[in-house]
């Protein structure tokens, strides 16, 4: 019948409206203070960079080429920017094997959480966060002292007579990789935890008495179980990380750019704020997508059985 | 069958979660201890001494600067998980609807954007309110503060929520319970995992951010990371190692504190 | 659930017990960090029953970017000789006439009349200085008093070498390296500097800020460094030595000024002059370790300040040292250029 159908689309579209209605506190503050200032930006890589700083408001797509060409310096012939994609390059390699990393962590970790009594749960949640309320920079400090020349590491490494001489592991990749694992450890933990916390048991001992393996169970119940809470958990590490630089040039020594790092050069004593604005669209959009397709597909066969 | 197979267990998770928890308490113990440093280094152990405490708390701009920190935290923290709440709950559970993929883009748009030129941009944008109103407060740090830390609270509450069982609202539903006591006695609940999460997460983001706080930031308002931010190139003194486990051990008496009184009323 | 409703009501209470404090006299700095003697604003406050509030900045390009928008309440800053010229220029800061002060005989002849606020209409001197090289004299006996340390290093300290990441002063440094002059619009030694640079990474272990506790530790046994923070490192360790490099090295200087948006011009002009003051220079001075150009401060500065030579510039290198100046946005444009190739 008609009238059924319309109620159904009536209701439908009341549903709609109310989801709007919820979202809005959270859409409104993002549009004033994210995407708001965002649109000053965009309409900055246009303009001409100012002579300290700043911009000057005179239409030039110079930023916009040089996001990807560079002018060489000395004889003003084009080419790719070779610079720009080594710096966007490494930014991206670290953020994917931190990424990796922190899952392989995180995840044994949050199952391990999740997995004690309902009273301690909350506790446990307190344990690995307590560490995180002191604040980056000298988390990472912290982290230096324990892994340099002089450090516990290799204090106890040659104590044990496993090295005779200190590692340098202060001002390398594996640096980095530790600390960046460190310092992004929570943000997988977290939303893996908050989705792994409510798995039902019952499945995993249906799977049990089906004669699968713990190795199955894993792979065939619990990850896709949880598999929103991982998502949320690699985007949450993943993003962040690619705009990481405190952490690379206080371990790694900062003698290589980070993207972050880049960008913050054009806004910086490089004063070129029309640069400085393209390459952080450019990323935006670049992450932007790569975050739509990621949850197009991750998401596509769970929304089903919701 | 081994007698005490346990449906939980999955070999190895135990141990690396042990190594975890002990790799992550490491380099805390490390900076407590340098607060107790005698020499005016984080790094060379010159005996010990509580010198630093004592310059610490006679440091007004470093106390006054960690404890701007920790309210606009708590504030900023709150405020978004709230509003993330809220988000996730329309954005979860439902057919595709138009603008769904919109509200998701916009949701996570803070996550994508270097804080370098969120810092610019809200320089920018807030100074043009600063001058017109008059106002300086900290309204505008919590502001953005709040902004970035939304996308760091929904997502933890929107895995919760994604596949949360439906039946039990339904079954409120049926019983008669309004919309609000559906929400309040049986999603909240189920939620609460995902907002605590959710709203640790947006609570340690805030506390850790420098970029966007140095641009936003007014006369007489540095937190502790700006104010390091700012001591990077003349040396930075055990005092903020001294400051630093003043306030963990508080958070962790007040945590304790807290978990024991709500243990309690259970 | 309570927790949400504690956290609120905690929230909100903080909230409401953050109204900043506007005394009836009060002065608002806006300086780097760590770089404000607390015993100097101690004394300010109770000679002149004002308030002093200190926020920090990172960067004359922070501190910049932030005061031309507007709106941020400081009536003090402290850039440095380099930007002085845009902020007059772009009118961000008011003309006190400091020349005309009652402190101003203080000023020592040298710093009276700088290139970059001839006349001294607009700025106070705080502190001055220079960018050299630092050794440790332990792991390096040869002669230290060159940039070739840095870029062209010799095998003791290969590996060993830390390079301070101000793009500025390191790209001066390569330039009178290679025997040209700061600022220069010469492609040939430009691309000299450029290939000086990239040829002399490799023997670097790290290009970061954090030299006093590095040195001192051994992590670095040699960097390019202010001379204050090189003081510092040679009172914690009398093997590392400050070098003044013979190819010339950069002076900087920072000065007080006070913004056009000053809500406290008199008592912001009370500092200005205070800051005159050869005790108060020198009480400054004790704690920020670099010299102040103030005449008459000496006899006030800590023991270990007074014949030292990484503040004291010994004569026979004085004639070394060169004002930095802000480079034309064309060629600081070749020099992000340069930055960039270097470290991607």
């Amino acid at each position: 019948m008609a009238t059924a159908e319309e109620i159904a689309r009536a209701a439908d579209q009341r549903d709609i409206r109310n989801r709007w209605y919820l979202s809005a506190p959270a859409m409104l503050t993002i549009f004033f203070a994210a995407v708001g200032p965002l649109a000053i930006v965009l309409v900055y890589s246009f303009l001409t960079p100012g002579s300290y700083g700043d911009v000057k408001w005179q239409f030039s797509p110079e930023a916009w080429v040089s996001v990807l060409f560079e002018r060489d310096i000395f004889d003003d012939t084009l080419s790719l920017a070779g610079a720009h994609m080594s710096i966007f390059w490494r930014s991206v390699k670290l953020a994917i094997v931190t990424t990796i990393i922190t899952l392989a962590i995180g995840f044994p970790t949050a199952y391990f959480m999740a997995t004690r009594s309902e009273k301690t749960r909350d506790l446990w949640l307190f344990l690995i966060t307590i560490p995180f309320w002191t604040n980056l920079l000298i988390r990472t400090f912290a982290v230096l002292q324990i892994i340099r020349n002089e450090g516990i590491v290799n204090t106890v490494l040659m104590k044990l007579g496993i090295v005779s001489a200190p590692i340098q592991i202060l001002y390398t990749d594996v640096a980095i990789l530790i600390g960046m694992a460190y310092v992004y450890l929570p943000l997988m933990v977290l939303p893996v935890y908050a989705s792994m916390e409510k798995l039902d048991f019952r499945l995993v001992e249906a799977g049990y008495d089906l004669y699968a393996s713990r190795w199955q169970v894993l792979r065939r119940i619990i990850f896709p179980l949880v598999k929103p809470g991982v998502i949320a958990g690699s985007i949450l590490v993943f993003i962040p990380a690619i705009g990481a630089y405190v952490t690379p040039s206080v371990l790694g020594g900062g003698k290589n750019m980070m993207l972050s790092n880049l960008i913050e050069l054009q806004f910086g004593q490089g004063r070129n704020w029309p640069l400085g604005s393209a390459l952080s669209i450019t990323v935006m959009l670049i992450v932007m997508v790569a975050l739509l397709v990621y949850v197009r597909n991750a998401g596509s066969q769970e929304v089903r059985h919701g | 069958m081994a007698k005490s197979f346990s449906i939980r267990h999955q070999p190895g998770f135990t141990t690396i979660a042990a190594v975890c928890f002990v790799a992550l308490y490491m380099p805390i113990i490390v900076l407590v201890v340098y607060a107790f440093n005698e020499a005016p280094s984080t790094s060379e152990w010159g005996g010990f001494s509580l010198k630093w405490f004592q310059s610490a708390s006679q440091n007004a701009q470093v106390i006054d600067a960690t404890l701007r920190s920790f309210q606009i935290a708590a504030i900023a923290a709150t405020l978004a998980t709230i509003a993330a709440t809220m988000a996730a709950l329309a954005t979860t559970r439902t057919p595709p609807y138009p603008g769904l993929t919109f509200k998701y883009a916009m949701i996570n748009q803070p996550l994508m954007v270097p804080e370098i030129v969120t810092g610019v941009a809200l320089l920018i944008f807030f100074s043009r309110i600063k001058i017109f109103t008059g106002y300086s407060g900290l309204g505008y740090l919590i502001a953005a503060h709040t902004a970035f830390c939304i996308p760091f609270a929904y997502l933890p509450i929107r895995a919760r929520l994604e596949n949360m069982d439906l039946s039990l609202e339904r079954a409120a539903a049926d019983l008669y319970a309004t919309p609000w006591q559906a929400f309040r006695r049986v999603t909240l609940p189920l939620l609460w995992p995902g907002i605590l999460a959710g709203l640790m997460l947006a609570f340690v983001i805030s506390l850790d951010d420098v970029v966007i706080t140095e641009f936003v930031k007014s006369g007489g308002q540095d937190t502790l990371p700006t104010y390091m931010l700012g001591q990077i190139r003349r040396g930075i003194t055990p005092e903020i190692n001294a400051i630093s486990t003043a306030f963990l051990l508080l958070s962790v008496v007040i945590v304790t504190l807290f978990f024991f009184v709500s243990r309690k009323r259970d | 659930m309570n927790w949400k409703t504690t956290a609120t009501a905690v929230g909100l209470a903080l909230l409401a017990s953050s109204g900043l404090a506007h005394a009836e006299g009060a002065l608002n700095i806006y300086n780097w960090g760590n770089y404000i003697s607390p015993d100097m604003i101690k004394k300010f406050e109770q000679k002149y029953s004002v308030k002093v509030t200190v926020t920090d900045y990172d960067s004359n390009d922070t501190a910049l970017a932030k005061v031309r928008q507007g709106g941020t309440g400081f009536d003090i800053a402290i850039p440095s000789q380099t930007f002085i010229p845009v902020w007059i220029k772009e009118g961000l800061i008011q003309e006190t006439n400091p020349g005309k002060m009652e402190n101003f005989k203080n000023v020592a002849p040298e710093w009276a009349n700088p290139d970059f606020d001839p006349g001294r209409k607009y700025t106070v001197p705080w502190a001055w200085g220079t960018i050299g090289v630092v050794v440790n004299t332990d792991a390096y006996k040869g002669p230290a008093n060159s940039w070739g340390i840095i870029f062209n290093t010799p095998d003791e300290l290969k590996g060993k070498v830390n390079v301070v990441p101000e793009m500025n002063d390191v790209i001066f440094a390569a330039i009178k390296y290679v025997g040209g002059q700061q600022c220069t619009d010469d492609k040939a030694v430009l691309k000299k500097v450029r290939d000086t640079l990239v040829a002399a990474k490799p023997n670097w272990i790290a290009m970061e800020y954090n030299t006093i506790e590095k040195m001192g530790a051994g992590d670095f046994k040699a960097t390019s460094d202010w001379n204050g923070s090189a003081l510092r490192q040679r009172l914690a360790n009398p093997a590392i030595h400050y070098n003044y490099p013979k190819e010339g090295y950069g002076l900087w200087s920072d000065n007080v000024v006070v913004l056009k948006e000053a809500k406290n011009v008199e008592n912001a002009k009370l500092f200005q002059n205070f800051m005159m003051d050869p005790e108060n220079a020198a009480l400054n001075s004790a704690f920020h370790r670099y010299a102040n150009g103030i005449a008459g401060s000496e006899k006030f500065m800590p023991a270990d300040m007074k014949d030292a030579p990484e503040v004291n510039i010994p004569a026979d290198v004085k004639s070394l040292g060169e004002l930095q100046r802000l480079c034309s946005p064309e060629i600081q444009e070749i020099y992000s250029k340069i930055w960039t190739e270097l470290q991607k």
